[in-house]
């Protein structure tokens, strides 16, 4: 049994990664492309030191890496972003990236404790990202697959106009090239410095995903931890099959929402993978270590 | 709307309560001095009151637009349906769970042409409210949605679903039940449907509760409702880490009629009776009722799959960004 994570992953949605409810646990990329554990980190000679958020076990971050950055001893799934899934998955760590040029831009002049646009110069001089999704193209195990990946500590992994238009883009070039979409997704939810542009994306996205279902082309949704909001009530949950990783969040509501609205605990595993395949929401959960395995498999499948 | 003693009153609407606490008083006056003819004043009195709601209409900011939407004597879905339509025959359930009483639907006549209503709907007083609990659905409320829309959808009725909700509920069952993908369905299925649709915010259209029943050829909004992705208190609580913030939350998200009609998210504004829909839902509704067929009259000549494309295409345009 995972112990509980009384994580405010909402925090992450501010895009105040300071504070100390957003301090989280996932790696996160400084530039150079060197990767860190937010919480502990130590220089070495042998490298950076990580501690697993779940069992407290330490080994360095090449082993993590290594490990494609599940915990050697409890399994634990770390949050790691595309860079990661992208080396993970494409063969020999090739691929094209598309559509990178798209850029979120302060269209609403809003302002919160920060202004939108400012903090948007911040995460821009501090991380190589662009944005909270990237598209990109290559072979698994020798077949075609378009995979969006999200980056969670891009303000969240929010969904704003730049995701939905992104995932619209890769519809189309899925359609075009008759080629299988993988949507990763890792998101706290909708981005609200975009208020109602980036509700719409939820019915955008699915009016490209009703043309990808016309066309034949396999859709597979991965959810990773943690993914909510606008995410699962829209393409999240809208896979041809729908997967997971281990021990992810997922849900619609918050658990810090839900315990408010019901005033009582939630039950131990609440809303994490094994729960929604419990319930039906879910084809299979899928370990890191046999995804690309598991994924190129489907593809032949399908494809065959 | 409710006559004097059981009206409620916002806290930019106690001017007016002044008003017809002295029209009570004149009455009463009135009673006690029969001799005497206190029409006049009675008359001037509710004069006032007219310009009164004409002066609050014509200042009113974001978050008192909010206050409004949720205001108690609001018409809600069925008080709506009551106005505009005939022959309303309500249908229940979602053939899988249960019937989730904030949601409602069913067939009515608009002017003798035959729809499918859809809406959320609020309780009008402290045990209705829960029993509907406050408009907030469950997954199987949308599933009765979308058990509706695809029944008008075998029969080429047009739908219009009225709606009014502080969000999908929150709740631990509603996740077991899949809250999510219970809204998610109901996005991916509006977006094809066949027939006709249009949606309409007649109070508070927050988020994907809102946009679960939302996804039409036209969407409208009435005059004092507001529609983002989330409501004003709780992106203050998230981006303001505080709750006090809810005033500044409800501009900075430009969350009003005219905003959301300025950046081309919503199609059309319906005007609401002085001061509110409240104050005389007659009005509000036949106002209402000539929009919905308006619009319905604009589109339900298109051809099934052109409209379904006009319909992706609206939506696939919305969205802000820079390409560098
Ligand atoms: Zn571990």
């Amino acid at each position: 049994m995972k112990k509980e994570r009384d994580e405010d992953f909402e925090a992450n949605l501010s895009g105040n990664e300071n504070s100390d409810a957003a301090r989280s646990r996932w790696f996160k990329r400084i530039k150079k492309g060197i990767l860190t554990s937010t919480s502990e980190k130590k220089e070495t000679p042998e490298g950076l030191w990580a501690k697993c958020p779940e069992c407290n076990y330490i080994c360095t971050t090449t082993e993590l890496n290594e490990g494609l950055y599940v915990c050697p001893k409890c399994n634990y799934h770390h949050r790691i972003g595309s860079e990661e899934y992208y080396e993970m998955l494409f063969d020999n760590d090739e691929y094209e990236e598309h559509f990178d040029n798209i850029v979120s831009t302060d269209f609403l002049g809003f302002t919160d404790l920060k202004p939108y646009s400012k903090r948007l110069e911040e995460i821009h001089s501090k991380t190589d990202l662009k944005d909270s999704m990237r598209i990109a193209s290559g072979k698994i195990n020798g077949q075609g697959l378009v995979i969006a990946c999200m980056d969670f500590e891009f303000i969240g992994g929010s969904l704003g106009s730049v995701m939905g238009e992104k995932f619209s883009r890769a519809v189309d070039y899925c359609i075009e090239h008759k080629l299988p979409f993988l949507v990763i997704s890792k998101s706290g939810g909708a981005r609200m410095m975009e208020s109602a542009f980036s509700l719409m994306q939820l019915a955008k996205t699915s009016g490209k995903l009703s043309q990808l279902s016309d066309a034949k082309i396999p859709y597979i949704s991965l959810l990773t931890d943690p993914t909510f909001g606008g995410i699962s009530a829209s393409f999240g949950m809208l896979g041809d099959l729908n997967i997971a990783e281990p021990g992810a969040l997922i849900g619609f509501a918050g658990p810090r929402v839900i315990k408010e609205t019901i005033k009582k605990d939630l039950p131990p595993g609440f809303q994490r993978s094994e729960f929604l395949l419990d319930h039906g929401f879910l084809d299979f959960i899928v370990d890191r270590k046999i995804l690309k395995q598991k994924l190129s498999q489907l593809i032949t499948l399908f494809n065959n | 709307m409710p006559h004097y003693p059981n009206k409620q009153f916002l806290d930019f609407e106690q001017p007016i309560k002044e008003l017809y606490e002295q029209i009570e008083q004149t009455k009463k006056l009135a009673e006690k001095n029969p001799k005497i003819n206190y029409q006049s004043t009675v008359d001037q009195l509710e004069l006032t009151i007219a310009d009164k709601r004409k002066e609050i209409t014509c200042k009113l900011t974001p978050w008192q637009r909010v206050q409004l939407s949720r205001h108690p004597d609001r018409p809600y879905t069925l008080k709506y349906l009551e106005k505009m339509t005939t022959n309303f025959v309500e249908l229940h359930g979602d053939r899988n769970v249960k019937d989730d009483k904030a949601m409602i639907g069913g067939f009515a006549q608009l002017d003798g042409e035959t729809i499918m209503f859809i809406g959320q709907q609020k309780g009008t007083n402290t045990k209705l409210r829960q029993l509907r609990n406050f408009g907030m659905a469950n997954p199987e409320g949308y599933r009765k949605a979308l058990r509706l829309m695809k029944l008008a959808e075998k029969f080429n009725k047009p739908v219009v679903t009225l709606i009014d909700t502080p969000g999908a509920f929150p709740g631990q069952e509603a996740e077991e039940r899949g809250q999510g993908e219970a809204i998610a369905r109901n996005i991916y299925e509006m977006i094809r449907l066949k027939v006709p649709v249009i949606c309409v915010i007649i109070g508070e259209g927050a988020s994907g509760g809102a946009l679960g029943i939302g996804v039409g050829d036209r969407v409208l909004m009435m005059e004092n409702t507001w529609y983002t992705v989330i409501s004003p208190e709780n992106c203050s609580a998230i981006l303001w880490r505080s709750w006090e913030k809810k005033e500044v939350a409800a501009e900075q998200l430009k969350l009003t009629a005219i905003d959301m009609k300025g950046f081309g998210l919503v199609d059309e504004i319906v005007p609401e009776p002085f001061g509110g829909a409240h104050w005389d839902y007659d009005e509000a509704a036949q106002t209402l009722k000539h929009a919905i067929l308006r619009n319905l009259h604009e589109i339900k000549d298109i051809p099934p799959q052109e409209r379904v494309n006009e319909r992706i295409t609206k939506f696939g345009k919305m969205g802000f960004w820079n390409e560098v």
